[in-house]
């Protein structure tokens, strides 16, 4: 067996669910991986009886190779992995090898060897092979001790036709379905904490996402433009590289603030940014709109406000964060790296112009009404023609 | 452009830039070095030592280069306080001082000194009768800094050197970074043990400033290593940007007074203008303008630096004036760059303003560079900006 390189086995649960689909969702997520692996040379991804499998050469540490699988949708677990002819004392020999190479890097007392045939041609059987590798490795190892209810390492023995593995853990995965499986969507990508999640959930299902912009330059500052484009960098290290399109919005909030009633003010700007939303998704494609609103965080976000905003657009809006709660979301927003970036305190459009009582019920035929005084189509026709795009690739 | 925050940082002379890359390119010995390349480096080095020392009044021996203003604020607070330990436990300060005094303050606060607040009036000037009151055997260090960075008021540092030495053992302190090159910073006259000074406030390069160490106080280095800089300042010196701060500081002494009339100049037309055409602008730093030869701002009047200028435009938020000003290409600041990430100004609010009128200052702060005929761009601009802000936020 080949001693120069190091193998990983990649789970990828839910893509095997998909029938037919399978050799697709399947193509696609090895390209994902090879993209994100191309950058370390000598690494090789195949399909092998039903089990991707990523060897690499034997120097690349294994923390390189796991952070970037870490970072692709579709991966349910993956395990380190020692490979050996599938042979039984080539077997007993790696197991005794890898678990006192276990030992000296941390206390083990109790163990259990899962053993598992999918070769069944193999001549001994699944409870059998435990026992006997289980055997070899107690007479190895004078001081451990078998506990088949809570060992301190769970050995998996997986034997199959030709070659075998050896491995312990189990890391988890992204989850989610490969990335460019589920078609395009645009996000409204404000830089607070919320839309950066929204945007990821959605590609997390395989959706490719675009992001649109909203600022009211001189009103806000050119490093909140930073600072969308440095969130753009995070999540494109996970959905690839992003366009956004920066569209100015103020004056349209200039046109709102002289001409309609100070309450509606929000709920205006919102519907703005929606129909604007909508201007550029069929502009480039996209499907569907993505949103980071939460049901009930801001006056824009009652159910009555999100209902007047709805109206606005005839694309589907998906709202993935609609009904979790702001801890969560900043749980995760941590998770995916965005926190730190979102909380630095650069204004935003949304809090230009802001007026003392908002509207929380916003009653649709008055905010039409009051919409009805404004010129919407040359207005937005306006903003659109004067956006600008820019194409974010991951930060490195 | 037109640029109006020298006191952030200002372009650098180009004689500097020259002289750097030449030492950059074909002067890049180690100063400790013993071949030919080591001795010129040190010579440069020397140079600017000897430069640094002229224009302050003292000896070369009581320079130190540090890697900014920063860090010579940080080495004399956290030197004169833990150097002075058996004097006493108690630090006298302002809360109109730069972050880099009162975030070392609160270091030292942690490491068990008391660190005491000085009363400012709405100048920001620290009143020297308090003091007094506050100034004991037991007092270990004081700091003050010679030109406020937001409203450019002259605190009385002479005044306080005068009362520190006659009423404690405290080693002064003054952060002179706005003062230098412009104002007289003579440490003698202020009877200063520590006086701070930065490169590039002066057209000079960023990343090195100086820490002026009067004859015979002794103060552990922050930095532990080879020993350079006298054993204070350990770490190869940066030797293109310390000759490059030894020729802007030249260069700033030998024009000090035609550069000052420049400033107050520019800086006069501007508030003049300001009074006249702006309704509803509040001039938040002192009018009457330093003199050449004013360094302290203990008189009955608050003196101004003639490098700075704070207003604020009441029903405006500063930093969108800023935004509206700069799509013309004219750069101003709503406060100092360094807290201007943070909410708010803690020199206007130590001062006194309340929040609205902390929130519209603007602060113009001036170089040789600018001229009236600016100024009259800068009138028309701004004038036009608070007009449109007003009126979209006529409700």
């Amino acid at each position: 067996m080949e001693e120069q390189r190091n193998t990983y086995i990649v789970r990828y649960g839910e893509v095997a669910l998909k029938g037919d689909n399978k050799p697709y969702f399947e193509r696609i997520l090895m390209e994902r991986m090879r993209k994100l692996l191309k950058k370390y040379p000598g690494v090789e991804i195949r399909r092998e009886n039903g089990l991707v499998l990523i060897r690499t050469p034997r120097e690349l540490p294994a923390e390189a190779v796991t952070k970037e699988l870490s970072k692709v949708f579709g991966v349910d677990s993956l395990s380190p992995a020692v490979e050996v002819d599938s042979e039984l004392e080539a077997i007993g020999a790696a197991a005794v090898k890898y678990m006192s190479e276990l030992m000296a890097r941390r206390e083990i007392k109790t163990f259990k060897v899962e053993a598992r045939r999918s070769d069944k041609s193999f001549p001994v059987q699944s409870p059998e092979i435990g026992r006997i590798i289980g055997a070899k490795i107690l007479k190895a190892c004078k001081t451990l001790k078998v506990d088949v209810h809570q060992p301190d390492c769970r050995l998996f023995v997986q034997v199959r036709q030709g070659n075998s593995f050896i491995y312990e853990e189990k890391l988890s995965g992204r989850g989610g379905l490969p990335l460019g499986t589920n078609g395009r969507g645009l996000v409204l990508l404000s830089g607070g904490i919320d839309s950066p999640v929204a945007a990821y959930m959605m590609a997390r299902r395989g959706m490719v996402v675009e992001a649109v912009h909203f600022h009211s330059y001189p009103y806000t500052s050119e490093r909140a433009w930073e600072k969308v484009k440095e969130l753009a960098g995070i999540l494109a290290e996970y959905c690839g590289r992003i366009r956004i399109t920066s569209i100015n919005l103020l004056p349209i909030q200039e046109q709102i603030a002289q001409h309609c009633p100070e309450e509606l003010t929000t709920i205006l700007v919102r519907r703005f940014m929606m129909k604007l939303g909508q201007r550029v998704a069929e502009d480039r494609g996209c499907l569907m709109l993505i949103t980071g609103e939460n049901l009930g965080q801001v006056a824009s976000q009652t159910a009555e406000a999100l209902t007047v905003t709805d109206q606005a657009v005839d694309l589907p809006v998906m709202r993935p964060l609609i009904a979790m709660d702001k801890t969560d979301i900043i749980e995760l927003a941590k998770d995916i790296g965005t926190f730190e970036t979102s909380i630095q305190p650069f204004e935003d459009c949304c809090t230009v112009f802001l007026p003392r009582h908002p509207s929380t019920k916003p009653r649709l035929d008055r905010v039409l009404e009051a919409e009805s005084r404004l010129e919407g189509e040359a207005l937005i026709e306006q903003a659109f023609e004067a956006r600008e795009t820019e194409l974010v690739l991951p930060r490195e | 452009m037109i640029y109006l925050d020298n006191a952030a940082t200002t372009r650098q002379y180009d004689q500097v830039s020259r002289r750097m890359l030449e030492l950059m390119d074909t002067g890049f010995g180690n100063p400790s070095a013993l071949h030919h390349l080591g001795v010129e480096a040190e010579k440069a080095v020397k140079g600017a030592r000897r430069a640094l020392a002229a224009t302050l009044g003292a000896s070369e021996k009581e320079v130190v280069f540090t890697g900014g203003g920063t860090e010579a604020d940080n080495m004399a607070l956290m030197g004169a306080a833990r150097g002075g330990r058996r004097r006493g436990m108690r630090i006298l300060t302002t809360g109109v001082e730069h972050p880099a005094v009162l975030e070392t303050c609160r270091a030292l606060e942690q490491q068990g000194f008391q660190v005491e607040y000085l009363p400012v009036d709405p100048w920001g000037r620290v009143d020297l009768k308090a003091l007094e009151e506050a100034l004991g055997p037991e007092v270990a260090a004081v700091s003050i800094m010679q030109v406020n960075n937001e409203l450019g008021t002259l605190e009385p540092v002479a005044e306080a050197g005068r009362l520190i030495k006659e009423k404690s053992r405290a080693l002064f302190h003054v952060d002179a970074v706005q003062a230098y090159g412009k104002l007289p910073v003579e440490p003698a006259l202020l009877q200063a043990d520590l006086v701070s000074l930065s490169a590039h406030k002066i057209h000079g390069p960023k990343g090195v400033g100086a820490l002026y160490l009067r004859q015979g106080t002794n103060l552990p280095p922050l930095l532990q290593g080879g020993g350079q800089e006298g054993g204070l300042r350990s770490g190869t010196e940066n030797v293109p940007a310390i000759a490059g701060f030894g020729l802007a500081a030249r260069m700033a002494a030998e024009g000090r007074r035609e550069r000052l009339k420049a400033m107050e100049k520019a800086r006069e037309h501007l508030l003049k203008g300001i009074k006249a055409e702006i309704p509803q602008a509040q001039i938040n730093s002192p009018e009457p303008c330093a003199g050449p030869e004013d360094f302290s701002g203990g008189g009955p009047e608050p003196l101004c630096s003639p490098a700075l200028l704070n207003v604020s435009f009441c029903g405006c938020r500063g930093e969108v004036l800023l935004h509206m000003l700069e799509e013309h290409g004219i750069y101003v600041a709503t406060g100092a760059a360094c807290s201007s990430r943070k909410k708010g100004s803690h020199v206007l609010a130590a001062a006194g303003l309340p929040p609205e009128r902390a929130e519209s200052a603007l602060r113009f702060s001036f170089s040789e560079f600018n001229t009236p005929a600016e100024m009259e761009q800068v009138l028309a601009r701004l004038k036009a900006a608070v007009e449109s802000m007003r009126r979209i936020h006529r409700r």
